[in-house]
């Protein structure tokens, strides 16, 4: 199969990220929380470290609370393999500020590289769009990148899918903080809630 | 179908539902099970709380975390099959510090017909009380409103991460057999 043209992570990260606005974006556990932290943290990032296929359902949890603020998960193809069953619970829900980017590089890059469903069989894109996200598409070009980047500040228009095909080579590990409690709280003071 | 113990119309899931309003709960996740679908009913009517099913128990506690994130409580209706799909997520508890409150309809104890609901029922408060979740009981009408009382106070108050487990005796067994 044919490689050419895989995507580079951290620029399509950094490039979904560059004019974030009042964006609350939402990190995977895996590169993609890393790939957030590189593009540059900010309060209102949500690193995850564990909870594996529960990004997408955090951020339905946040976008159903906050309609009018744009809400984006940027997760791994397999943390969405793990949680698939979400993009159901999503597709019925239908949140307009909600969008979801899979980081597919059709492999567990944590844990050797072993490949994912993606690989050969399961198309996340033709999955989202069956469980009722019709704007579901495949992205390999940073034009197509940019103007996702641009789409998903539209909270009237969402749901909306993204995979975008990435290069499996190994990238800088920059790490976000470890502290969830810090992590929710600082998105909440953020928003304007105060503690308990 | 099934006939239920007790055929008359039970009130205590309207005692419930005058509860998490009373507590501004505003995202109801659910995996429908018999003994929760007046409540979920109740939910789904509701001008102020969103219904959400979900396809399994676990998207529920990822979905409360972002709710409260987000500024918003909820509760998760689901039986005791789903606490065992729950385990790994209920790690997000302690690690984001968001308050979670469950309501469980129990299966597999008093007067159970199905063996298959056992093993999975007989080991929910464990599982439950292993993962850091404090477990009440309801197992009578009268009981209910100060159980939900209780565990809505501990759980939006103190975060005190809570789980009732509404027992089979206030639901009713199902029977299928003769």
């Amino acid at each position: 199969m044919s490689k050419a043209n895989l995507l580079d992570r951290r620029q399509v990260v950094s490039t979904l990220l560059a004019d974030r606005k009042d964006v609350v974006a939402i990190g995977g556990l895996g590169a993609s929380t890393n790939d957030i932290t590189a593009a540059g943290d900010h309060a209102r990032n949500f690193y995850l470290w564990g909870g594996m296929g529960g990004a997408a359902m955090i951020g339905l949890g946040l976008a159903l609370a906050q309609p009018k603020l744009p809400v984006l998960v940027i997760t791994g193809d397999g943390e969405m393999l793990m949680g698939m069953g979400s993009l159901a619970t999503i597709g019925l829900q239908k949140p307009a500020n909600l969008s979801i980017v899979v980081l597919d590089n059709e492999a567990y890059g944590e844990t050797g590289g072993q490949t994912s469903h993606t690989s050969a069989a399961a198309d996340l894109v033709g999955v989202a769009r069956a469980c009722g996200v019709t704007d579901s598409r495949s992205i390999s070009t940073m034009a197509e990148v940019e103007a996702f980047a641009k789409a998903l500040h539209d909270v009237s228009a969402g749901p909306r899918f993204a995979n975008v095909k990435i290069g499996s080579a190994g990238v800088e590990r920059i790490l976000p903080t470890r502290d969830g409690t810090y992590i929710v709280n600082r998105i909440r003071g953020d928003l304007g809630f105060q503690p308990i | 179908m099934h006939a239920r113990a007790d055929a008359s119309a039970p009130t205590w899931p309207d005692d419930i539902f005058a509860t998490l309003q009373r507590f501004d709960v505003r995202q109801v996740p659910y995996v429908p099970d018999a003994g929760h679908s007046k409540l979920i009913e109740r939910v789904l009517a509701s001008s102020t709380m969103r219904g959400i099913p979900l396809t399994t128990e676990e998207e529920g506690v990822a979905l409360l975390a972002g709710a409260w994130t987000g500024g918003q409580r909820g509760v998760l209706l689901m039986q005791s099959s789903g606490v065992g799909n729950c385990i790994n997520m209920l790690s997000l508890i302690p690690i984001l510090r968001f308050p979670f409150l469950t309501l469980v309809t129990m299966r597999g104890e008093w007067g159970e017909f199905n063996p298959w609901q056992v093993p999975m029922g007989s080991t929910t408060q464990g599982v439950f009380e292993l993962s850091g979740v404090k477990v009440l009981r309801a197992s009578n009408a009268a009981e209910v409103p100060a159980v939900l009382e209780a565990a809505a106070a501990q759980a939006y108050n103190a975060l005190t991460p809570t789980a009732v487990l509404l027992s089979q005796r206030l639901i009713g067994a199902k029977v299928f057999t003769k």
